[in-house]
């Protein structure tokens, strides 16, 4: 064959900017970065309901709202309470206006008075993502936006979701709704971008009696952990085999 | 109610998708809302009739069903005019219309929804070549006709005619006879592509396990029998219109003194009484089915039967059981089996068919949004009908109807190249 030096230095640049360009396109990430967008396999983030702790004062939901940019107005939430009131005939009413947005400071349920003397029980059930081990929305995302990190938080890619709403349809729980800005699938993330520096999320960070808690059940010196290892805990809507991963101390048989 | 008070808060500017058209009853979750409304029912109604429409061309064209001959070249254009549709009230529903081809680049096959693209693409290819195979000789007869002949469009013509033929200008009986036999393969092909396009559309509501009505393994079989119902009806109702109408263009030109025009016969009843031979051995597997589906669930009576019996027996009993087995089943199967059938009384029977199936699509996906996840509320569907921004139009009455007013207006422009109805 014959090739001068001359023509070998000429075709190695062409190659390289040829090969160079296309490559050029793509991002290249660090593993660290690769690390930080996938999550730390060594932590599994959980939570901790105590709904006997909880009073109802909707705090968290607030909380929630302003953090992860929630339009206040509309009844879409990322995290709600929901307030049971037990009757002794066995007649349950439940309720959650706004996600128990602004407390449950009045005696009626949906315009009806409800007379205390008939009561049997009464408590608060705050809810949010289950954040499943076998979460059900992401098994049905057609394009792969929704996904679930290593250390077991499910996430919504805004720039890849197309809006189909089948996650929607497919959670048990009905976590999920359409950001009315975005307008794509919207969850709660246990705040993702707060746990990740260390800190709580607002709805934990902002619950004044501590019936909201987050955890890491890889550690087991976790005081979450320990609790939910050591005593009777339960979680949501087993019965569906998505592993839910809220737990939840006192619920009761009527919580849906 | 919660939709009055939203906006009264100063919210209408905010599009909470869901909100406008939902009503709340009882206690439901705060983020529930009909998500999947009116294009979500149109969307397995349209798949359905493809399906149904390329199901009904095949049984000629593979199971030599001579009986069938007539109507299956026009069911076979007609799948093709149906086939863009059904892609349609997918389009309209998405939030995000523009991302939808990221189901093409990153399917995620544990989905159910992800492989549609694929399997629709494959569908679309089958029905195309089949298309080809059967009117190659007609590309190639009018490639000879027109060549030669001057005049802009008949130069026009010539020119597409010639594309459409693909350079294959053979005619001899060896390559006619390979022809048929290439289309014999793609029509027994097709038939289970498109039952698997349609049976998966069932498979997508039926894998749902969250929702208590649709989650039963029986969805893609019924959603198969009902779609080949609704596709042999549409494809025998618009024989009769076209045939009906060509017999009376015509003897209104005879009238006018046009001596030369031959009056023809119009829909033929014994095509229309042997295609509904077949619609109503479908008919029958599809009722059974629904209603094996119904007595299993009221027998098993698992946790959610309560809320499911109080919206299928209350709620929605005018919609299931009047509208749905009645009206669309029940009186068009009586209407067909009276002996003495004539077209007028098919023609009915076919539009009840028609209807049936689309209350079943919408008893399925309306119904199953109808009651809370939390079995303890319901939740009521408003059809927006006067459009006041782009999403009640494109979830609305009109953006229903734009959907189902395509098909036809493609018929018409593919009629022009591929003549569908030939009449002797």
């Amino acid at each position: 064959m014959n090739c001068s030096r001359r023509d070998f230095i000429k075709n190695t640049f062409k190659t390289t900017l040829a090969s160079a360009l296309p490559l050029s396109a793509f991002k290249m990430l660090s593993p660290a970065e690769v690390k930080a967008y996938t999550g730390d396999s060594s932590i599994r983030w959980v939570f901790l309901v105590d709904t006997q702790k909880c009073v109802g004062c909707g705090l968290c939901v607030k909380a929630c709202k302003h953090e992860n940019e929630i339009p206040y107005a509309p009844p879409i939430t990322r995290t709600w309470v929901e307030r049971y009131v037990l009757m002794k005939n066995g007649q349950a009413h439940i309720e959650s206006p706004y996600g128990g947005r602004d407390g449950y400071t009045d005696t009626k349920i949906r315009e009806n008075e409800i007379p205390p003397e008939q009561i049997a029980k009464g408590f608060f059930v705050p809810k949010l993502c289950n954040q499943c081990k076998k979460p059900a929305c992401v098994q049905v995302c057609p394009v792969g936006a929704t996904y679930q990190t290593l250390d077991g938080v499910v996430l919504v890619d805004r720039k890849w979701c197309i809006g189909c709403g089948y996650c929607i349809m497919a959670c048990p729980y009905g976590m999920r709704f359409f950001h009315p800005i975005h307008r794509v699938a919207e969850k709660c993330t246990f705040c993702y971008h707060r746990i990740k520096q260390g800190m709580k999320t607002a709805c934990v960070q902002n619950c004044p009696f501590g019936a909201r808690r987050i955890g890491n059940l890889k550690d087991p010196n976790d005081p979450v952990t320990k609790v939910i290892m050591t005593e009777r805990v339960s979680v949501l809507k087993d019965e569906y085999g998505t592993k839910p991963q809220v737990y939840y101390i006192g619920l009761d048989t009527n919580v849906r | 109610m919660a939709v009055e008070h939203i906006v009264a808060q100063g919210a209408e500017h905010l599009v909470v998708h869901g909100l406008e058209w939902t009503s709340k009853e009882l206690f439901t979750y705060p983020n529930e809302f009909i998500y999947w409304s009116i294009q979500i029912v149109m969307y397995p109604y349209m798949t359905g009739l493809v399906a149904g429409a390329f199901v009904l061309s095949s049984l000629y064209h593979v199971f030599g069903q001579q009986d069938l001959k007539t109507i299956a070249r026009f069911s076979l254009v007609f799948s093709l005019a149906l086939l863009p549709v059904a892609m349609m009230p997918l389009q309209f529903h998405l939030q995000q219309p523009l991302r939808g081809m990221n189901v093409m680049f990153t399917p995620h096959f544990t989905s159910a929804i992800a492989a549609f693209g694929i399997v629709f693409s494959t569908y679309a290819v089958i029905v195309l070549s089949e298309i080809w195979f059967v009117y190659r000789t007609f590309f190639v007869d009018q490639v000879q006709i027109l060549k030669g002949k001057q005049g802009a469009v008949d130069r026009f013509k010539y020119y597409l005619y010639m594309l459409l033929s693909l350079g294959a200008f053979d005619l001899s009986d060896k390559a006619i006879a390979l022809d048929k036999k290439a289309v014999k393969i793609l029509a027994g092909i097709g038939i289970p592509v498109a039952c698997f396009l349609h049976g998966y559309a069932g498979f997508i509501f039926g894998s749902v396990k969250a929702n208590a009505l649709w989650m039963s393994p029986l969805m893609p079989v019924i959603f198969i029998m009902s779609a080949v119902v609704s596709g042999i009806a549409l494809c025998m109702l618009t024989y009769i219109l076209i045939m009906e109408f060509k017999k009376w263009s015509a003897i209104i030109a005879k009238g006018k003194g046009d001596e030369s025009v031959l009056v023809i016969a119009g829909a033929e009843l014994d095509v229309i009484t042997k295609t509904s031979r077949y619609l109503l051995g479908f008919l029958v597997a599809a009722i059974s089915l629904e209603l094996l589906d119904l007595i299993f669930r009221g027998y098993t009576a698992m946790k959610s039967w309560d809320i499911l019996r109080s919206v299928m027996y209350g709620k929605d009993f005018i919609n299931i059981f009047v509208l749905q087995y009645t009206l669309g089943n029940l009186v068009p199967f009586i209407m067909l089996l009276i002996p003495g059938v004539t077209i007028r009384r098919t023609f009915f029977a076919l539009i009840l068919v028609l209807f049936g199936v689309f209350m079943m699509r919408w008893n399925v996906v309306i119904g199953g949004q109808a009651f809370s996840l939390s079995f303890a509320g319901y939740m009521h569907y408003h059809m927006p009908i006067i459009p006041h921004n782009m999403e009640t139009y494109k979830e609305g009455l009109f953006g229903a109807l734009t959907v189902l007013a395509t098909p036809f207006a493609l018929l018409w422009i593919i009629n022009k190249v591929t003549p569908a109805l030939e009449h002797k």
